[in-house]
């Protein structure tokens, strides 16, 4: 298999969500992390799913990563129930979540590696490639401890997408960096969507983040978890962080959430 | 180049206190030989070839028990930190074996093997299996669930999983479980061969043993000299590049 075949090999996925509700056992009882919450992401689409902490939004990211199971309803992607984490699904996580005892070039071939039918060397050109795409191709050799937080996230960019996956699940992959390499990686991110095709999924708190990367943000309120509201983001792309344009709309959507929020406060 | 003329130095210096404590007090050598009896004998008992037979009998033995130790403690400890029921058995069994000082094996291994290389071997593995078994334990208790996690998400199965990711990320864990054993097997056999006369290879601390019985002190102190020179070299040849390769990767320790 050529590395241009490889590139080639996935097409986005479609998710249905349907009436998946999710309990968590906890020493004050149980928590309903998510209740009957129903989405449909299509092919291609970048959706951000926005709220506070509690909202059942990063379990949502598990369930359809494959770590966590629904109690009721059901995750399909492309009509098939998930059933457990895939190649076909990766994660980014808050944390970047490398290995330290592998080197940059090490980590991004360690999905690799557990993908069948690639010689050695295409799978050094694969991850060659996506170093390249994400910036790093010259820190190929660097040990983790030795990057710093935004390169470290783009190397945990490049492990995900290596292994061409048809949907990337994005975990608040930017909320611990600084807000200019946080900037510099919206505009990567939109590049790379562009380009790759990939169905992604992003949740964040970061409403102005969600606006600036979603075709579509998600709104939902904690206790239990639902989704309350969806916006349709119209913006042409590259979209910038500071624009006029997005900062209207970021505006909408937080009064929307904190509605909500105040709402569930004085019941 | 400088820490090692200050390291010279000082052992030069140490040695001289040595030697003019001896010119001070002549009464004193039959306890203590001069430096250069001791130098004397460790060439004599070289060139006779019996120190370094000395040496390889005990290096055979703790060689083999470290191994078996470790090659037993390494999944044994991986066992405990996985499942609740191993934790609560061999867990608890190994955390009050490890207690108990390898000396007092020995006893034990003399009436069971008899004075054979058994008990040795018994005793040098009594001595590395508990803790390696435990600092086993501890590094893969000790490794963030995130790391599984994510190596689940790129196909990884469990047992993929436990060689290629737990394994390595409790590394710095286990290798200073790995030394701490070593220094116990050390220990253990040390007390080991004192104790115990075997036909079939004479240690070093039978060696030293004798030198006692003869009241041998060159001898004695001789063989002392060796037994720390060995621990020293396990320590720069055995540990020191595995413990430097670690603070590359992971960052951590001084440079």
């Amino acid at each position: 298999m050529t590395l241009s075949e490889e590139l080639q090999a996935a097409s986005p996925a479609k998710l249905s969500i349907e009436e998946v509700s999710k309990n968590f056992r906890t020493e004050r009882g149980s928590v309903l992390a998510l209740d009957k919450v129903s989405l449909q992401i299509a092919e291609g689409d970048f959706v951000c799913l926005v709220g506070p902490s509690g909202c059942g939004k990063s379990t949502l990211l598990n369930i359809i990563a494959g770590l966590e199971f629904p109690d009721e309803g059901i995750v399909l992607m492309d009509g098939n129930e998930i059933r457990e984490p895939g190649r076909d699904r990766m994660v980014m996580f808050q944390e970047s979540a490398l290995f330290p005892w592998l080197n940059v070039l090490g980590n991004v071939l360690f999905g690799l590696k557990l993908k069948p039918n690639l010689t050695y060397s295409e799978r050094k050109d694969v991850a060659r490639f996506y170093l390249k795409l994400v910036g790093l191709e010259k820190f190929t050799t660097a040990n983790i401890h030795e990057l710093s937080g935004g390169m470290k996230q783009r190397v945990a960019l490049a492990r995900a997408l290596a292994p061409n996956p048809r949907v990337l699940l994005m975990d608040e992959p930017f909320s611990a960096l600084d807000a200019l390499t946080r900037e510099q990686l919206y505009g990567d991110i939109q590049k790379i969507w562009a380009e790759r095709k990939k169905t992604i999924v992003f949740v964040t708190h970061n409403v102005r983040e969600a606006v600036c990367l979603g075709n579509r943000v998600v709104l939902f309120s904690p206790h239990p978890g639902r989704i309350r509201e969806e916006f349709e983001i119209d913006l042409p792309r590259p979209r910038d962080i500071n624009s006029v344009e997005l900062a209207s709309y970021s505006t909408r959507i937080t009064r929307a959430l904190k509605g909500y929020v105040h709402a569930e406060e004085s019941e | 180049m400088k820490r090692f003329l200050s390291a010279v130095l000082f052992f030069v210096a140490l040695i001289a206190v040595w030697h003019f404590f001896l010119v001070l007090r002549p009464d004193k050598a039959l306890l203590l030989s001069d430096p250069l009896a001791v130098w004397e004998y460790l060439v004599s008992a070289t060139a006779d070839g019996t120190l370094p037979a000395a040496a390889w009998v005990t290096m055979r033995r703790l060689l083999a028990g470290y191994f078996i130790g470790i090659i037993a403690g390494l999944p044994l400890g991986m066992l405990i930190a996985r499942f609740k029921l191993m934790e609560d058995t061999l867990g608890v069994l190994a955390l009050g074996l490890q207690t108990l000082p390898s000396v007092c094996w020995v006893p034990l291994a003399i009436i069971a093997f008899g004075y054979t290389e058994a008990a040795m071997l018994f005793v040098v593995v009594m001595g590395t299996l508990w803790s390696v078994m435990i600092a086993t334990e501890n590094g893969v208790r000790n490794v963030p669930p995130i790391y599984s996690r994510a190596a689940r998400t790129m196909g990884a199965r469990p047992f993929y999983t436990l060689l290629y990711v737990t394994l390595p990320a409790s590394a710095p864990f286990v290798v200073s479980g790995m030394k701490q054993g070593w220094a116990f097997a050390w220990r253990s056999l040390m007390a080991a061969e004192i104790y115990v006369t075997i036909l079939t290879g004479l240690g070093l601390g039978q060696l030293l043993n004798y030198g006692r019985d003869l009241h041998a002190m060159d001898q004695v102190i001789g063989v002392m000299l060796i037994i720390i020179v060995i621990g020293l070299l396990a320590d720069k040849i055995l540990f020191s590049p595995w413990e430097r390769m670690l603070h590359r990767r992971w960052g951590t320790g001084k440079e």
